[in-house]
């Protein structure tokens, strides 16, 4: 019993961080047709970001999310108005644009992954913060304060997208943007900020994961991309429901195999990815 | 009816031209590293390393517009094999194995994933290159106990016989299969897949067969290449750089022609050999960069730059070209420009 409490506890911690690592590419290919490979990066990005904050500027590590996030939604905003926009209106489909900005997210990958080594290096840092635990089944206080975040982050995001103007415009354009368009929705904008919304998600689970796993490198990102691929592949590509189901699904996955057998996890991540790729593309809550 | 008749090949002066320089330039690098003695023979090897994987590349992705990120996990199993059988089967037979192994999982995986269409199609390659390295990192840790393989080494000369005799292949294939029925088909699938199957075209069966055949060559080129390293693991075999190289290769040089991936091969190996190991951080901001780059402004590349920049010339001279680069310098820089608040005559109300 033991055992099956400590999965419990333990998948929902993981499964929390993994829904808030997807989130942001679920909105970015749910909305903007954008599949960034880059997310993983700007979640590394996240990371140093509060890390330099926190050694050199002396800020409480959960402060600099307040800076961390905006910083990145600016980017994102940036990036989506030159580059993406650019390629949608060049592109003759739908299905071309996506290829394409597929790839320009791989440039981008490579572009954002090594000017992060060029400033911070290619060794691994970290900081401790928040590392005592608590009640009887040891839960390491940061975890918990990480979760509390993804929960109340994701509430956030949610009241966000169901009760404000911006919010439902953002849910138009991702139904049908031409009649959003018509209906006096300004799509390029509503893309743009959600690309950047995407971002300042990636640069806040950054924030958290450098506070729950201590060490941080700037070639963590890409096993965070594919983490976010699975998850969304798992919840129907775009969703973002799907998004929040799928990261908790992959951490009891997670979880549960690490407990059986630690060196099969990124097997069965992997496994799970091809498999669903095969059987059913949609995603488990896929209509 | 009519029925559908092979294309032949017109023998005029300029064939005969460029059939005479291909010969020489295959016939000069063949007898290079005989009078000649250093480091260019291990640079030209790379560099035709490369020019076979984005030929590889585009013979099946350019056509079909399906882009394909499996290339490393064909590179890696016949880099792979070369490794697990170095000692016991002669240099020749690992690479026919590599080749047959890549290309019988090629089949598999065309059969299972071709149905899969854009972004998925992609990011399902992506992911079977991490699940095969991961799989073969696992096997080797349980069954063997090891976390790589000791590599009988051939001497530079012969690797460099052996990835030329690919690359010639490959190019030679990769032009039948253009010139072909089956190159017709691909490229129809790729303009309208549904129009392409109600015309009578095997759809499935010829996104497959090519497919594996082009995963034939990757496979033996990495058969190739995996001898030249006296110590291979799952990480080097795999690495993803193998997939993501011969695409921006192949975007760069321009994909409707063999000449662009054969030139934009070229040109990054040189580079890659310049800068990745001075620079390394420095050559992959320039790699990103120059994808980007490409993506957004050359459709076809820099063989579809020169081109056109050639049908220019012809037309009106230097003139014509200088207005053109003016037009594209302030094409390319109008995004930025109404950023910035500018705005362009015409007026566009969104902006």
């Amino acid at each position: 019993m033991v055992a099956l409490r400590d999965i419990v506890i333990a998948g929902l911690l993981l499964g929390g961080l993994y829904a808030l690592v997807s989130v942001g590419m679920a909105l970015q290919y749910g909305v903007a047709r954008v599949l960034n490979v880059a997310h993983g990066e700007f979640i590394m990005v996240g990371a140093f970001l509060t890390f330099s904050l926190h050694i050199n500027g002396h800020m409480n590590p959960l402060v600099t999310m307040a800076i961390t996030g905006p910083t990145m939604f600016v980017i994102g905003f940036v990036l989506h108005k030159t580059l993406y926009r650019r390629l949608m209106k060049t592109a003759p489909n739908l299905e071309v644009f996506e290829g394409k900005s597929l790839l320009a997210s791989f440039g981008l990958y490579y572009v954002v992954q090594n000017v992060a080594r060029m400033i911070w290096g290619a060794d691994i840092d970290g900081y401790t913060y928040l590392v005592s635990t608590v009640t009887a089944a040891r839960i390491p206080l940061n975890r918990l304060v990480a979760l509390a975040f993804v929960v109340g982050l994701s509430a956030l995001f949610y009241v966000f997208l169901y009760l404000t103007r911006l919010g439902k415009a953002i849910r138009a354009s991702a139904q049908d943007p031409t009649t959003a368009g018509m209906m006096g929705v300004n799509t390029d904008n509503v893309l743009a900020i959600c690309f950047g919304i995407g971002l300042a998600m990636a640069a806040w689970s950054g924030s958290l994961l450098s506070i729950v796993y201590q060490s941080i490198t700037t070639s963590m990102g890409l096993p965070y991309t594919v983490y976010a691929m699975i998850v969304v592949v798992l919840g129907g590509l775009g969703s973002i429901t799907g998004a929040l189901a799928g990261g908790m699904i992959l951490g009891f996955v997670a979880t549960i195999v690490q407990y059986f057998k630690p060196s099969l996890v990124m097997i069965a991540f992997y496994a799970i990815f091809v498999l669903l790729l095969i059987v059913r593309p949609k995603g488990l809550l896929g209509k | 009816m009519k029925t559908y008749k092979r294309t032949s090949i017109k023998f005029t002066p300029a064939t005969y031209c460029v059939s005479a320089f291909l010969l020489a330039a295959v016939v000069f690098l063949a007898v290079f590293p005989v009078w000649y003695e250093g480091y260019w023979t291990t640079k030209l090897t790379e560099i035709m390393k490369f020019v076979t994987l984005s030929v590889a590349w585009v013979v099946f992705s350019a056509p079909t517009g399906y882009m394909s990120l499996a290339t490393a996990a064909f590179f890696g199993v016949g880099f792979y094999l070369a490794s697990a059988l170095s000692g016991t089967v002669p240099f020749l037979a690992i690479i026919v194995i590599a080749g047959a192994a890549a290309f019988i999982l090629a089949l598999i995986v065309g059969a299972l994933t071709l149905r899969l269409r854009g972004v998925y199609f992609c990011i399902f390659t992506f992911g079977l290159v991490l699940l095969i390295s991961n799989v073969v990192r696992e096997l080797e840790r349980t069954l063997s106990g090891t976390r790589g393989r000791f590599v009988d080494t051939q001497p530079i000369e012969v690797v460099y016989w052996a990835v030329l005799g690919v690359c010639v292949l490959c190019i030679l294939a990769a032009w039948l299969i253009r010139r072909s029925r089956h190159g017709l088909a691909l490229t129809s699938i790729g303009q309208y897949e549904e129009a392409a199957a109600h015309s009578g075209i095997n759809v499935v069966r010829t996104k497959v067969l090519v497919f594996a055949v082009s995963a034939i060559f990757m496979g033996m080129v990495g058969a190739v290449i995996a001898t030249r390293r006296a110590y291979v693991d799952p990480t080097v075999a795999f690495h993803l750089d193998q997939s993501f190289l011969p695409v921006l290769m192949a975007l760069f040089g321009g994909m409707l022609t063999l000449v662009g991936p054969v030139i934009g091969a070229v040109v990054f190996s040189l580079i890659k050999e310049e800068l990745a190991t001075k620079w390394p951080e420095m050559f992959q901001v320039i790699f990103g960069a120059i994808l980007i780059f490409s993506i957004l402004f050359l459709q076809n590349g820099i063989v579809g730059v020169a081109q056109q920049m050639w049908r220019l010339y012809r037309r009106e001279g230097f003139t014509g070209i200088a207005r053109a680069v003016d037009r594209g310098l302030r094409r390319g820089f109008a995004p930025a420009w109404r950023m910035l608040g500018g705005r362009r005559g015409g007026g566009d109300a969104s902006a």
